[in-house]
C-alpha cells in the first residue's frame, strides 16, 4: 500500500484560532474565531461549518456572525455531546479545525426588497442572528423586520445584550416570550406560536425565516399559513446528523434531499409533502 | 463491434494468463470459501480462482471504498498538524461480473460528484478492471436484466466472455491492451469468433428476461405511488434491522466518521467506516429525535434510495440486480418479491380508480 498526502482533500481542515469566548447562558458559549492564515470565511447566513477537535470528533455548527464581518466569525455552541463539551473546555488562543462553509443558506438576495419575519426558538437564534445582523447592516434594503424569539426559561435567553439593543431599535419590531417565567421576568409567557397572531404582516410581501427545535416547526407553520403567508415564502432550517457535509455520507438525507447540500435552509413548499421531513 | 478490438484466449491458457498477470501486479479474484460462498481476495496462484461463481458475499466496492478508510492523520501537542491522506495500491480485479461493474459505476457517479472525493478518485485510478460476462443466471435472486446490468456496456478495461473452448476478450482501454501485450497469450479475433459471440448474445437475450413484472422506466411512477404501500408495514414485522443488506450492496456507500488516538495522546487518525441506514442511530439527532424510527421507514428508505431518489439526483437506478441483499437477508426479505408486491398493490389501486 502506498500512502500519499492529498492537500486538496475535501476533508482537509483550516486552522482557526479562538479569539474570544463569551458564556451566554449556563449551557451556551459564543466563540469568536479567526483563520490562522488570515483568510476570510466567505459564507451566507444559514450556512454551516464543520468544526473539528482532533481526536474527539467533528460536528456541524452554523455560523452566527454577520457574513459582512471580515475580521472574525462566530459560532454559538451548546454543550450537549462529546465534541461540544470539549469545546467548552477550550481557552482563548487554542486552535481548532474548520472546514466549510457548506449548504445553502437563506436566499438573502431574494429576501431583500421584502419584509422579513424572523422566528427563533432557543438555539435556533444562532443561525438567525447571522441573518439579523446582515439585515441590520443592510437595513435600507429590507422592508419591515419582525423578530420573534422564544425559549424555555429566562435563564436560556441568548445574546441578551443584543436582544436589548434590537428591542430598542425603531426599525425592528422585536418580541420575546418564555415557556416558563421566573419571578423577575416581566415579558410575555407562552409558546412562540402565541406571538405570531399579534404581528402586523403584509403576508404577500413577507419572507419568514424559522429556526428552532424540530417540534416547533409544525405549530409555527400552521400559524404562518393562517396569517396567509405563501408556502414558498416560509424558510426553514433543518437539523440533521451530518458527517461529511458534502452529500455523500447519507446521514442527513430527507427523501431525495440532502440536508447538508440542498439545505439546511428549505422553503416549506419544497418539503411540505415529504414524510420524514418535519 | 469492431473485430480489431477483440482478442482470443484459449481456455487451456487461462491459468498461464492469471499467473503471468500476477507477476505484473497484485490480483484480486473470486475465490471459493465453502457453503456456496465466494469472496474477492488477492490470489497467489491461478488455481485459487473460481471462474464460475455466484456474486461474492461482499462486492468489489471494498477495494474502492474500504470498510475503514483513513481521511486525515493529525498530531496535536505544541502545534496542530493535519494531513489528509489516501492509501492505494495498483490492483487488477479479475473476473468482475457486469452487475458489479454497474455497482462501481454508481459509486463513481456519487463520489466524483462535487465536491469530489479525492481519495476515492486516486484509488480508482490505480485499479484495473477485468470483467467476466455471465452467460446464464447465477441463481434465482438475480434481477440484472431488469436493470440492464446483464450485458457488458462500459466500466471495464477488459471483458472476458466464455465461448466453446476459448474466451473472447473485448479491449476497452489502453490499460487493457497493455495487459494483452505484456502477457502475450492472445490471438487476434476473426470473423468466426465474432459470429459466435453474436450467437451467444442472442442466446442470452432468450435466457435473461425481465425478472420484475414492470419496466425500468415506470419505476419513478411506481415509487411515487407507493410511499404508503402495505408492504412496508409487512417488512416492519420481518426486518431484524441488522444492516446486512446494505453492507453487501454494491451501491451502498453511506459512512460514519470516527477517530482513533494513539497511546501517546499526541497523534491519531480520522477515518470513515461503512454505516447503514438500517441501523438505529443512523437518522438520530441531538435531543434523541429519530427521523426514521420505525424499521418500516428504514426499509422503505433503502428501497427508495435504490429505485427512486437517485434517479432524480444522478439519473441512474442504484440497483444492479446482483441479488446480494436477498441472498444475505436472515429474515428472508427478497427484493424481487417486494417490488412485485409494490406493483400488484399499485395496479389494484389504478383499477379501482377505473371501476
Amino acid at each position: 500500500m502506498a500512502k500519499v498526502v492529498i492537500k486538496d482533500s475535501p476533508y482537509n481542515l483550516k486552522k482557526a484560532k479562538i479569539l474570544d469566548i463569551k458564556p451566554l447562558t449556563e449551557k451556551e458559549k459564543l466563540f469568536k474565531l479567526v483563520f490562522e492564515d488570515k483568510t476570510w470565511l466567505d459564507f451566507e447566513p444559514g450556512q454551516f461549518i464543520m468544526v473539528s477537535l482532533m481526536g474527539i470528533g467533528e460536528i456541524p455548527v452554523s455560523v452566527c456572525s454577520s457574513p459582512l464581518n471580515r475580521h472574525y466569525f462566530e459560532i454559538c455552541v451548546r454543550a450537549v455531546g462529546k465534541v461540544t463539551n470539549s469545546l467548552h473546555k477550550l481557552n482563548v488562543g487554542d486552535i481548532i479545525g474548520v472546514r466549510g462553509p457548506y449548504g445553502n443558506g437563506f436566499p438573502i438576495k431574494i429576501i431583500e426588497g421584502h419584509d422579513l419575519l424572523i422566528i427563533a426558538g432557543g438555539l435556533g437564534l444562532a443561525p438567525l442572528r447571522s441573518l439579523i445582523l446582515y439585515a441590520i447592516d443592510n437595513r435600507r434594503d429590507f422592508g419591515e423586520i419582525h423578530i420573534l424569539f422564544g425559549c424555555k426559561t429566562p435563564g436560556e435567553l441568548l445574546f441578551e445584550e443584543e436582544i436589548e439593543e434590537w428591542s430598542k431599535r425603531l426599525d425592528i419590531h422585536f418580541a420575546c416570550t418564555v415557556d416558563r417565567a421566573d419571578p423577575d421576568w416581566k415579558g410575555n409567557v407562552g409558546l412562540i406560536t402565541s406571538l405570531i397572531p399579534g404581528v402586523d404582516l403584509d403576508p404577500a410581501n413577507t419572507y419568514a425565516a424559522v429556526v428552532g427545535p424540530p417540534v416547533m416547526y409544525k405549530f409555527v407553520i400552521k400559524e404562518l399559513l393562517a396569517k396567509g403567508l405563501p408556502v414558498d415564502q416560509i424558510l426553514l432550517s433543518f437539523e440533521r446528523h451530518m458527517k461529511c457535509g458534502m452529500g455523500k455520507c447519507g446521514r442527513c438525507q430527507i427523501q431525495n434531499l440532502y440536508c447538508c447540500k440542498d439545505g439546511p435552509v428549505f422553503t416549506f413548499k419544497e418539503i411540505m409533502d415529504m414524510a420524514e421531513a418535519l | 463491434m469492431k473485430t480489431e478490438h477483440y482478442r482470443i484466449l484459449e481456455k487451456s491458457k487461462i491459468t498461464d494468463f492469471l499467473d503471468k498477470l500476477n507477476t505484473i501486479s497484485k490480483i484480486a479474484a473470486p475465490v471459493y470459501k465453502g457453503f456456496n460462498n465466494y469472496a474477492f481476495q488477492t490470489i497467489k496462484s491461478a488455481e485459487e480462482v473460481s471462474l464460475k461463481y455466484i456474486p461474492t458475499v461482499i462486492p468489489p466496492k471494498k477495494y474502492f471504498l474500504p470498510t475503514k478508510d483513513s481521511l486525515l492523520e493529525f498530531t496535536v501537542g505544541n502545534e496542530l498538524k493535519v494531513e489528509p491522506t489516501v492509501e492505494y495500491e495498483n490492483l487488477i480485479l479479475f473476473g468482475v461480473h457486469t452487475c458489479d461493474i454497474a455497482g462501481i459505476r454508481c459509486l463513481n457517479m456519487v463520489l466524483s460528484d462535487k465536491p469530489k472525493d479525492t481519495a476515492y478518485l486516486i484509488r480508482k485510478k490505480h485499479i484495473t478492471i477485468i470483467g467476466l460476462e455471465c452467460n446464464d443466471y447465477c441463481d434465482e435472486f438475480a434481477s440484472c436484466a431488469f436493470v440492464g446490468a446483464h450485458l457488458p456496456t462500459t466500466g471495464y478495461d477488459l471483458m472476458f466472455t466464455e465461448l466453446e473452448d476459448y474466451f473472447i476478450v473485448h479491449i476497452h482501454s489502453t490499460k487493457g491492451s497493455d495487459i494483452i501485450e505484456k502477457t502475450g497469450l492472445f490471438k487476434p479475433a476473426q470473423t468466426i469468433h465474432m459470429e459466435e459471440l453474436k450467437v451467444l448474445r442472442e442466446k442470452k437475450s432468450a435466457i435473461f428476461n425481465n425478472e420484475i413484472p414492470t419496466e425500468r422506466r415506470y419505476l419513478p411512477d411506481l415509487f411515487d405511488r407507493s410511499f404508503n404501500a402495505s408492504i412496508w408495514k409487512e417488512l416492519e414485522q420481518k426486518c431484524l434491522s441488522c444492516g446486512n443488506c446494505t453492507a453487501v450492496c454494491p451501491t451502498c456507500y453511506c459512512f460514519d466518521i470516527k477517530e482513533n488516538v494513539d497511546l501517546s495522546l499526541q497523534a491519531g487518525e480520522r477515518y470513515r467506516v461503512w454505516f447503514s441506514c438500517q441501523l438505529d442511530p443512523f437518522a438520530k439527532v441531538a435531543g434523541g429525535i429519530d427521523f426514521r424510527r420505525e424499521r418500516s421507514a428504514r426499509q422503505r428508505h433503502r428501497f427508495y434510495r435504490k429505485f427512486r431518489y437517485h434517479i432524480d439526483r444522478y439519473g441512474m437506478v442504484f440497483c444492479t440486480g446482483c441479488g446480494r441483499c436477498s441472498r444475505t437477508c436472515m429474515a428472508g426479505i427478497k427484493l424481487k418479491e417486494v417490488l412485485t408486491s409494490l406493483i400488484r398493490e399499485s395496479e389494484a389501486k389504478i383499477w379501482r380508480k377505473w371501476l
